[in-house]
């Protein structure tokens, strides 16, 4: 007797909602029973955590700040994965939308009308992430170079460019050495809503909405649908594949720029560090728990930040490890990764031809 | 009497001289009622023959008849449903291809199983059981150039398998399996990717190892190479076997026949034959394959408006890189193609969608559609670009709905709903939802390729009325089919295709099987007469 | 100006044991088909777990044991997942990633003496002694590389091995064809499964001495940033060897200099080129990739990556 995996007959909608459930409830468990190997209560430090999170006023809006470029990413890394592009530089194309955003807001103010500074920051920064995106698309689209390295690859470049803008070439003199660019004329910050919740919000809800509403009920969404669903029909059907690509990730990369420019001009207020934090990865796997929806993206980046921001709140109030909350975050997706095979396949029991004749 | 039947008696000869030990040779292998399905489909029906020692014989069936299921279980790649193998007398489990190879059973697949980044002797080793931690690749070899040498297959052992040619290729699958002690040899479909020098000298080499006491069967569908190669031949024919003879007391028109088979004819309602202007005018047209090969020698015909231009052959001879060159899905080498009087030659497929040009592919699930997405969106997949369908960039979802519940109602497609995912589906309904698609799309030319294949006889009726009904419209018809029945009854001309090159174009009215099944296997039109 | 050269060239050394180990895993994971992004993770994972184990224990063997143990875990919950459950292998590595920076940034905060407020960062553990050859050991040059730790000597060892495992082997003549056409390999009698499993898990292994290598010899102790993004110059690392073990050592001793040219110049007050050298190895990378596949796409000759990488392996097609 043998077990093979059988392609299902019928789709199980319901799996689609209950997998990254039970992947969530699996992998508090999971960090659950490590945390008991630490002789600590899981149950009290998720309390700790959701209080974090949510317990006042404040620390919801710290909520709120963090899960805004988890939403932007999130939504770009969706777009390009609809395609099946595996862009894996979401972080590398925040933080070129930030420097874009940080030039603009350092130097381009002097030039133009005080009024235009944050429009031209955000069109700034749609470019930069757009432009770095598209810098896979096109060795995709045109050679066919593997993008998912090439993607992972330019991260670093961003990165490391933009310390080297910051420590060095955009110092502010009078900084007495902190690394970092001179805090930006007041014309360059992002308005806030409340507290730290700056505009950056509503960016990214409209952008969710828009895209939502794009892939869902345009004609380019629905393209891109069937370029990643099925190739060869998209190039049956007269659909330009590579055309389609590069225009795709640049805007899957410049609304990972728009993320950049919202930490930037709304947050610190200067280049700084910081940009690198984390969110382009944890982007991917936004993307993947809310099966490429934006509007699931919106209520996924809001888990995520919950457990960034309850992961800080437990260091502070229970003295434990902030990493917590990465951890969750990591193995999140282990049960969704494994779950999504029996939302797919079924497991079928078969003879071996020795066995069928006895 | 042509060269070719000439040369086919010859071998017949040949293998008549083989027949006086005949009876004498034991039996090394034996396939007992074996049953292969398949969900949807029985590959194979209750399947039983025998093999001699230093036999040759040759499976002969059109394509998905179900020779290669049943030699993919003989070796292992597949597990039967029912039925049992025995080798030298013994019965065996075969549930791997480990287990066969180690039985003396080895096949050729139709695509070479060979890693292209490495040479001729790692490729020969690769995989062997008890071979040395560090395998001493001189004293190997050595013993892989005795082996050409035995055999006349000519290759270098340390040459990597993408420097060589595909007939070298080949080679190096048959030194695979005699260096790894292989008695039978399975070979599927191995002239289909040879020059004609090369299947001559496949020819020597056959003959060489059964002078060595090997034996071998051939998957075929090719009359010449039956004749040529086999002492025995099996017809397989949609699962089951419907013949087995002795290769000496048939011939080529018998064994089409068996192959082909008749199956019950259908009246159609068919309007007179009023061609009217060219449609689609090829000229000279040549084109490669993926593989760089030549595929197309310089084809010309013209489709008119009001008939089914029909083109017969066996798979793999031209006829999709002719369909992809009259897409826009292939780029064309030399030569042109027309769409009512205007130049699209090398134009994408877009280009020829824009010209009128609707096209049922063969690949339904790959191609056709895109699976995973539903039948309304699948349905709006050519109209979507323009009203009704969608306005300044926006689709229109309540038209996308009721185009899709028109034409299930129209085509007889029968789904669940039009939000079902289109791959959960029937064959049959997956064709005809292309086929409403393309239809309610074409406006000058329809190109089908097999459009019927694998459908139940329901199905196919559909498909043919629907093609006759836009013949009768006036529009042209392209048939791409490998089933003569097909196109002698809707066809209006038929073209019969054989490695590349038109044998010749005929009237549907003015021929019969056995002229389009001996053009089929390589005979141009002028020597069937 | 030969002093000068034997320095940086020692500090080239050291600082490329770690990426030459996790390297050459990885090379190997990836020739059976499965690309490891987790690679970053498992090193952290190596670096805290066999810190911690040589503080408390003083064993190194101990230590280095136990980092692999760990690290050979982390690979199979990355095999389980993309071999045998077919997820994203791009995802799944990324996953592995997140999470074993979060699990080791915990662990490091909660193995630690009492005395430290269980802090690992800050305390002294045992490690890997630098022992000099004698006599050569003294030369100038010669001192540079026969003045180092065990590992890197081990490493010495382990390019040739396995360079010849990979190309002179029957097991590496399976792995190359796992990787590179697992079809015809099954079709040979080799296990794909089986093969990709075996490696994922030997990747990760060697991810671990890597990680190991980082926080008992190059930089003893343990921090949180103690990586500083090695995991990820391994992946370019691979690439840039074309995924030969024999090659990944130009690579490594090219961006372990780097390395070493960037702590001279970081000494001298200088932070300007510094930083950018920096770039330089994914930079690198991405123009090896370009170029690989256009020479692939106009020669015949695949030098790439093994076509099957990143792709799942189903057994039953039909």
């Amino acid at each position: 007797m043998k077990f093979v995996f059988e392609k299902r007959k019928t789709q199980l909608k319901r799996l689609l909602f209950l997998i990254p459930f039970i992947s969530f409830v699996g992998s508090l468990f999971l960090s659950g029973l490590l945390l008991l190997a630490f002789k600590t209560n899981p149950l009290m430090v998720y309390g700790a955590m959701f209080k974090g999170a949510f317990g006042n006023w404040f620390n919801f809006q710290e909520t709120l700040v963090k899960a805004i470029p988890l939403m932007l990413a999130g939504c770009g890394v969706i777009i390009a994965f609809r395609m099946r592009f595996w862009n894996i530089g979401a972080e590398g194309q925040l933080v070129m939308g930030g420097i874009f955003a940080a030039w603009v807001s350092l130097f381009l103010i002097d030039f133009i009308p005080p009024w235009l500074v944050l429009p031209a920051a955000f069109t700034a920064a749609l470019i930069g992430g757009g432009l770095w995106a598209g810098i896979p698309a096109i060795l995709k689209a045109k050679l066919g170079v593997d993008e998912t390295l090439t993607s992972l690859m330019l991260n670093y470049v961003a990165i490391i460019f933009c310390q080297y803008l910051y420590n060095v070439v955009w110092i502010d003199p009078n900084g007495y050495g902190f690394p970092g660019s001179k805090i930006f004329d007041k014309a360059a910050w992002l308005p806030r809503l409340t507290g730290r919740v700056h505009l950056g919000l509503i960016f990214a809800l409209i952008i969710a909405l828009v895209l939502w509403f794009m892939l869902k009920k345009t004609k380019w969404g629905f393209e891109l649908k069937i370029i990643g669903e099925s190739p060869m029909t998209a190039k049956y059907l007269g659909i330009n594949i590579p055309k389609n690509i590069i225009i795709a990730l640049f805007i899957s990369g410049g609304i990972s720029g728009i993320a950049g420019m919202g930490e930037v001009t709304g947050i610190a207020h200067r280049l700084t560090h910081g940009l690198d934090m984390g969110y382009g990865f944890t982007a991917i796997i936004i993307a993947w728990m809310s099966q490429l929806n934006p509007i699931a993206a919106i209520f996924v980046s809001i888990l995520m930040s919950v457990l960034l921001v309850g992961g800080d709140q437990v260091q502070r109030t229970m003295g434990l490890p902030s990493a917590i909350g990465l951890l969750l975050q990591g193995m999140i997706l282990f049960p969704l990764l494994a779950g999504a095979l029996f939302s797919e396949y079924r497991v079928k029991s078969i003879k071996s031809i020795g066995e069928a004749v006895k | 009497m042509s060269d070719n039947h000439a040369k086919m008696k010859h071998s017949i000869g040949t293998s008549n001289r083989w027949e006086m030990y005949l009876d004498n040779r034991e039996v090394i292998l034996e396939m007992r009622n074996i049953t292969k399905k398949f969900p949807g489909v029985t590959a194979n029906d209750d399947i039983s023959f025998s093999l001699k020692k230093g036999e040759v014989l040759a499976l002969l069936g059109e394509n998905g008849a179900g020779k290669s299921s049943l030699m993919n279980v003989l070796v292992g790649l597949y597990r039967a449903d029912a039925g049992s193998i025995y080798v030298n007398g013994q019965k065996v489990s075969i549930t791997s291809p480990s287990v066969s190879s180690s039985l003396g059973i080895g096949m050729i697949h139709q695509e070479f199983m060979l890693v292209d980044t490495m040479t001729v002797a790692e490729n020969i080793i690769l995989g062997i059981k008890d071979l040395n931690l560090v395998p001493d690749m001189k004293a190997i070899s050595e013993k892989i150039s005795e082996i050409s040498e035995q055999y006349q297959l000519k290759v270098n052992p340390s040459s990597y398998i993408w420097q060589l040619s595909v007939g070298e290729r080949q080679r190096v699958e048959i030194l695979k399996l005699i260096f790894r002690g292989a008695n039978i040899l399975i070979l599927d479909e191995p002239t289909a990717v040879l020059t004609p020098q090369e299947s001559k000298e496949l020819n020597g080499i056959i003959n060489q190892m059964k002078k060595e006491g090997k034996s071998a069967i051939f998957i075929t569908h090719k009359m010449d190479e039956v004749m040529a190669f086999s002492e025995d031949v099996y017809v397989l024919k949609q699962g089951k076997l419907v013949a087995s003879k002795r290769t000496s007391d048939t011939n080529p028109k018998e064994l089409a026949r068996m192959m082909v088979g008749r199956e019950v004819l259908f009246q159609f309602d068919k309007g007179e034959y009023k061609p009217g202007k060219s449609v689609l005018t090829v000229k000279d047209l040549c084109a490669v394959n993926s593989k760089g090969l030549e595929a197309l020698k310089t084809i010309s015909f013209e489709v008119k408006s009001g008939e089914i231009f029909g083109i017969a052959g066996v798979a793999g001879n031209g006829q999709q890189q002719l369909i992809d060159s009259v897409t826009g899905l292939q780029k064309i080498r030399c030569g042109s193609v027309y769409i009512n009087e205007s130049d699209c030659s090398n134009k994408n497929p877009i280009d020829y969608i824009k010209a009128g040009v609707s096209y049922i592919p063969s690949d339904r699930l790959g191609m056709g559609v895109a699976g995973t997405m539903t039948v309304l969106n699948n349905l709006a997949m050519k109209g979507y670009r323009d009203k009704p369908f969608s306005s300044h960039g926006l689709l229109i979802k309540s038209y996308f709905k009721k185009f899709a519940e028109n034409m299930i109602d129209l085509f007889r497609i029968s789904t669940p709903g039009p939000e079902t995912i289109v791959k959960f589906l029937s064959g049959g309904n997956i064709q005809k939802a292309i086929l409403a698609r393309e239809i309610d799309s074409c406006r000058n030319l329809l190109v089908a390729a097999y459009p019927s294949r694998g459908l139940d006889v329901g199905a196919t009726q559909a498909v043919r009325t629907r093609l006759i009904e836009q013949r009768d419209e006036g529009k042209a018809v392209l048939l791409v089919s490998e089933e003569l029945d097909e196109l002698l009854m809707i066809a209006d001309r038929i073209a019969v295709m054989f490695e590349g090159e038109f044998m010749g174009i005929v009237d549907s009215s003015n021929t019969d099987r056995e002229e389009l099944g001996l053009m089929m296997t390589g005979m141009k039109r002028d020597q069937v007469k | 100006m030969i002093g000068l050269i034997t320095s940086l060239l020692a500090i080239t050394i050291s600082a490329g044991t770690s990426l030459l180990y996790a390297t050459i895993g990885e090379i190997y994971t990836e020739r059976s088909g499965i690309l490891n992004l987790g690679i970053e993770g498992m090193m952290l994972m190596g670096a805290v777990t066999s810190f911690a184990v040589s503080y408390y224990t003083n064993s190194l063997f101990l230590a280095l044991l136990i980092a692999m143990v760990v690290t050979a875990f982390m690979a199979l919950i990355h095999a389980f997942l993309t071999i045998t459950m077919k997820a994203n292998q791009v995802v799944s590595g990324l996953s592995i990633t997140i999470f074993g920076t979060g699990l080791s940034s915990f662990l490091g905060k909660r193995l630690g003496p009492e005395s430290n407020n269980f802090n690992l960062y800050g305390v002294n553990g045992k490690n890997f002694p630098d022992i000099q050859v004698p006599l050569v050991g003294d030369w100038p040059i010669f001192s540079a590389i026969l003045n180092q730790d065990i590992l890197t000597y081990i490493a010495y060892l382990i390019i040739p091995l396995a360079w010849f495992f990979m190309y002179k082997t029957k097991k590496g003549l399976n792995l190359r064809a796992v990787g590179e056409n697992p079809r015809t390999a099954e079709a040979m009698g080799i296990n794909v499964i089986r093969t990709r499993y075996i490696y994922t898990v030997i990747g990760g292994m060697f991810a671990g001495i890597g990680g190991a290598h980082l926080a008992l010899a190059y930089t003893p102790g343990w921090n949180e940033h103690i990586t500083g993004g090695r995991g990820w110059i391994v992946i370019a690392l691979v690439i840039f060897a074309m995924w030969n073990p024999g090659k990944a050592i130009l690579g490594t001793l090219l961006f372990g200099g780097i390395n070493a040219i960037q702590f001279r110049l970081q000494a001298a007050g200088t932070d300007i080129p510094a930083s950018l050298l920096n770039m330089l190895p994914y930079l690198v990378t991405v123009l090896a990739l370009v170029l690989l596949t256009v020479y692939e796409n106009y020669g015949k000759r695949k030098i790439g990556a093994p076509s099957a990488l990143g792709k799942p392996y189903m057994k039953e097609d039909k």
